[in-house]
């Protein structure tokens, strides 16, 4: 029989190894992706277009688009997720409508986003007639972010102490008015980072894009709404598996292209997060 | 009617007032009082009694509230201000109201005394100003803050700011101050200064105050109402109430046997 | 006794402000307010008529499928569809065994993750630690699956000595970890969420730090623990690009569910792979429709399933509270 200090020590052991062991390669993929990307990285890579078969060149239009359907994605995806996120917190009460609602964004948090793509593809692309588009892109990627941007905008909404309200309300405000001058400009720094974590993840997003939004290669830069794009993560899909004889370092580059502009709103994110959790007074 | 000052109006009267929560908590039956006019009314009685919710139910502060029930009439200058589409928005303007626990609004100063006036639609800056320093001098805070209206609000103690929320409420120019146990959570150097300010304030509002203990109650009431849970129990002059209360439990509690 | 405005000169003033108040309570207030009140009650209500013009949409596309393929055919073995197989049996088959397998291991990790940052670690270590494991949900799926092409795939081919690392067990190795960030917040919720007394009676019953988590917080937040694993499943079984850049996609019906060190194909990655270079309307089209539907239907049930155990959670803790 092992004692109790013994065995506490196997076992946090044992948990400790197993977490360094999953968040390591965290920290290692994108040291690799770094180190092995480096030198793929110069102002020609990120401002000319692909030249001899993506294989030379830069990767211009495929940042060019996904920073389009990042944009697209928010146009969509803001005012709807806002507006829901105000509803539930500011409005509704604990009701059948409320419950669905609840239920619908629970739903929509896991649907597959290859599934997204399909649905993209049967209403925008075919039966609204958008064709593969930046339009039908951005429509799909931003119903896909919409669960995220509503709870976390949800949660901050709720956050703001409800004694401000009833104050607000007391000095004569109307709900609309309380919502406007207290609620969301208290809320607003918790919004933010949800639109952003939302955004990022659309960013990084392949599937949806497969058949709603990407081209495989495109010579020129698209000039309107409703042609079509290259964007990076399908662009890296496509060097990595569809060309043979990819220069390496141009996959890593790309790869890390499409990482650094990821993680940096990731980044953003965090550090806003921060920043107003210290400032707040209440 | 006597009063203790001679003639007074009536501002607000209370008939068969009942109020039930739909949690069953803190509920209000059969309440018939009035409301003095430049007088300091005074509800007092054990916490739960019901005070808050007479409060809140007068400037429709519980129609966010779950309430499952409400009947009787709140008539404010002779109008019932219970009718199902009385301007809510406009009646709290009339009737201020100031909590126990002071909250700033996380703004500043200026912005918070001037907060209802913004919402009602007041652009003019001198017109904001000039209402600005009138609030915090009839709420005693202009001569310690007038120097630094731009700070955040929550820069002042805790008294400053139950002064600062009085002000707020005072800025929109209100026919009727309500105060819930505004003095709970200040020292007595504050609690002196909020007191003298609404004997102040008695020549141009109405004041409407749940005092946060029997003391504070005698001390400031011209007009007092006991209540207990949810019933009023006794209503009259504050004097009378204090030193010849008619009902046993009154007298009970005045003389601090429960509660 | 009805007209009684206070008489100093201060309130005269107020009468000003009253009347003021009520010119411009017309724009901000009575119609402007309700008719932006009701736009916002739209958008909330839009999401519910989301799920149900996605639902829809896969309908209206996908069963065709069924009419123009027999079911007999739809549940055989062979898929290629070149040919006309559309047995879907390989491709549910494929799902099935990268989906359990990653959520078998993505559940201790993510628990033992999770007991890690929240129990052993000091204050200024999980400040680092935790914005570390959600950067890993932030990671495209693709660059994850990059990586496992170049990385991981052939390690596991040496390591195991097999032909190709391209096999189901690298997809479920890597799904496992991605679940990571979804498994370790919501059991971090969970243990948060179990009342400080439990661990002060464990402690004080002079059980150690270890015995007090094992025998008494895990077990507490079991229901929890249940729902990071069914979003887990939801979340691996949704999974696309990484699970098509790494199983090798051969639609091949395993043997066994231990048969996963040979290429597997999912469901998603079929859809994936095969949509961009189908005819519109043709029948391999609705057949991936088809597929689609499956798959919003088999979420759609797990997500229901965790949303319940969630609801019923929080209303036991609100009826323990009360």
């Amino acid at each position: 029989m092992i004692s109790r200090q013994v065995s506490e020590r196997i076992a946090f052991g044992v948990i400790s190894l197993t977490a360094v062991l999953v968040i390591l390669p965290i920290v290692g993929i994108i040291a690799y992706i770094v180190v092995e990307g480096a030198g793929a990285i110069s102002w020609s890579f990120l401002s000319e277009m692909p030249r001899d078969g993506m294989k030379a060149g830069g990767l211009l239009p495929a940042i060019i688009g996904t920073l389009a359907l990042t944009v697209g994605t928010a146009i969509v995806a803001v005012p709807i997720g806002l507006g829901a996120a105000i509803y539930l917190s500011e409005y509704s009460k604990d009701n059948a409508t409320t419950r669905a609602i609840r239920i619908a964004i629970i739903n929509l948090a896991g649907i597959p986003s290859v599934v997204y793509g399909l649905f993209g593809l049967g209403l925008f692309v075919i039966f609204l007639n958008f064709g593969t588009s930046i339009v039908a892109g951005s429509l799909t990627l931003g119903i896909m972010t919409l669960p995220v941007i509503i709870s976390t905008a949800e949660e901050a909404l709720r956050a703001v102490p409800q004694s401000f309200r009833l104050v607000s309300t007391s000095l004569g405000g109307t709900r609309l008015q309380t919502i406007r001058r207290v609620v969301l400009p208290q809320a607003l720094p918790g919004i933010i980072t949800g639109i952003i974590l939302g955004i990022e993840r659309a960013a990084g997003e392949t599937a949806p894009i497969l058949f709603t939004a990407a081209a495989f290669f495109l010579p020129k830069l698209p000039s309107s709404i409703f042609d079509q794009t290259m964007a990076l993560p399908y662009h890296l899909f496509v060097i990595s598996t569809q060309v043979p004889g990819m220069p390496l370092q141009i996959q890593y580059g790309t790869a890390m292209v499409l990482l650094t502009f990821v993680l940096s709103l990731n980044l953003i994110a965090t550090l806003i997060r921060r920043y107003y959790r210290q400032k707040r007074v209440w | 009617m006597t009063t203790p000052d001679g003639a007074s109006d009536v501002k607000i009267h209370v008939q068969d007032l009942a109020v039930a929560y739909s949690d069953g908590t803190e509920s209000l039956q059969g309440i018939t009082m009035d409301i003095y006019a430049h007088q300091i009314n005074v509800l007092f009685g054990p916490s739960g009694g019901g005070k808050s919710t007479m409060l809140r139910t007068l400037n429709r502060l519980n129609d966010q509230a779950d309430v499952a029930a409400q009947s009787g009439q709140i008539l404010l200058d002779g109008e019932n201000i219970l009718a199902r589409d009385y301007d809510v928005t406009q009646l709290r303007r009339r009737l201020g109201i100031v909590f126990a626990r002071p909250v700033p609004l996380p703004m500043s100063i200026y912005e918070n005394v001037i907060y209802g006036l913004r919402l009602a639609g007041v652009k003019d800056p001198a017109t904001l100003d000039a209402a600005v320093e009138r609030a915090l001098k009839q709420a005693v805070l202009w001569d310690e803050i007038a120097d630094r209206l731009g700070d955040n609000a929550y820069a002042l103690s805790g008294g400053q700011q139950q002064r600062l929320c009085l002000a707020r409420s005072l800025a929109l120019q209100p026919e009727v101050i309500m105060l819930d146990e505004p003095t709970s959570g200040l020292d007595p150097i504050s609690t002196f200064k909020v007191e003298r300010t609404l004997q102040d304030l008695k020549q141009d509002y109405t004041i409407l105050i749940v005092p946060h203990s029997v003391q504070q109650a005698a001390r400031i009431a011209d007009w007092a109402a006991f209540f207990l849970q949810g019933q009023l129990i006794e209503w009259g002059p504050g004097r009378q109430v204090f030193t010849a209360p008619k009902n046993k439990r009154t007298e009970e509690y005045i003389t601090g046997r429960f509660g | 006794m009805t007209e009684d405005q206070p008489s100093s000169s201060g309130i005269g003033a107020a009468q000003g402000v009253a009347t003021s108040s009520r010119g411009a309570r017309a724009p901000s207030g009575s119609l402007a307010e309700r008719l932006i009140g009701r736009a916002i009650q739209v958008t909330g209500i839009s999401t519910v008529v989301m799920v149900v013009l996605i639902f829809a949409f896969l309908i209206r596309e996908g069963l065709p499928a069924f009419v123009r393929v027999p079911l007999s055919s739809l549940l055989s073995a062979r898929w290629y569809p070149i040919e006309g197989y559309f047995g879907l049996l390989p491709l549910i088959a494929g799902s099935l065994i990268v989906t359990v397998g990653a959520a078998l291991i993505a559940l201790p990790l993510g628990v033992a993750t999770a007991i890690f940052i929240a129990e052993i670690i000091p204050d200024w270590a999980r400040d680092i630690l935790k914005p570390v494991v959600e950067v890993l949900a932030g990671i495209p799926s693709v660059v994850i699956g990059f990586i496992g092409m170049l990385v991981i795939v052939p390690a596991f081919r040496v390591a195991l000595d097999i032909p190709t690392g391209l096999t189901a067990f690298t997809g479920i190795v890597l799904l496992a970890w991605m679940a990571l960030p979804t498994v370790v917040s919501v059991v971090e919720d969970v243990l948060d969420t179990v009342p400080k007394t439990y661990r002060e009676a464990g402690l004080a019953l002079g059980m150690s730090r270890w015995q007090t988590i094992a025998k008494i917080v895990v077990p507490a937040g079991k229901s929890g623990i249940l729902t990071a694993l069914m979003l887990g499943v939801g979340r691996a079984i949704g999974e696309t690009m990484t699970v098509m850049m790494v199983t090798g996609n051969a639609p091949r019906l395993p043997s066994s569910p231990f048969d996963i060190f040979q290429p597997a194909r999912t469901m998603t990655a079929t859809i994936a792979a095969e949509m961009g270079e189908v005819a519109q309307g043709s029948t391999h089209y609705h057949v991936l429709f088809a597929v689609g539907l499956t798959l919003f239907v088999i979420t759609f049930a797990i997500n229901m399933a965790a949303a319940m155990v969630v609801f019923r959670r929080t209303k036991r803790a609100e009826r323990m509270l009360s």
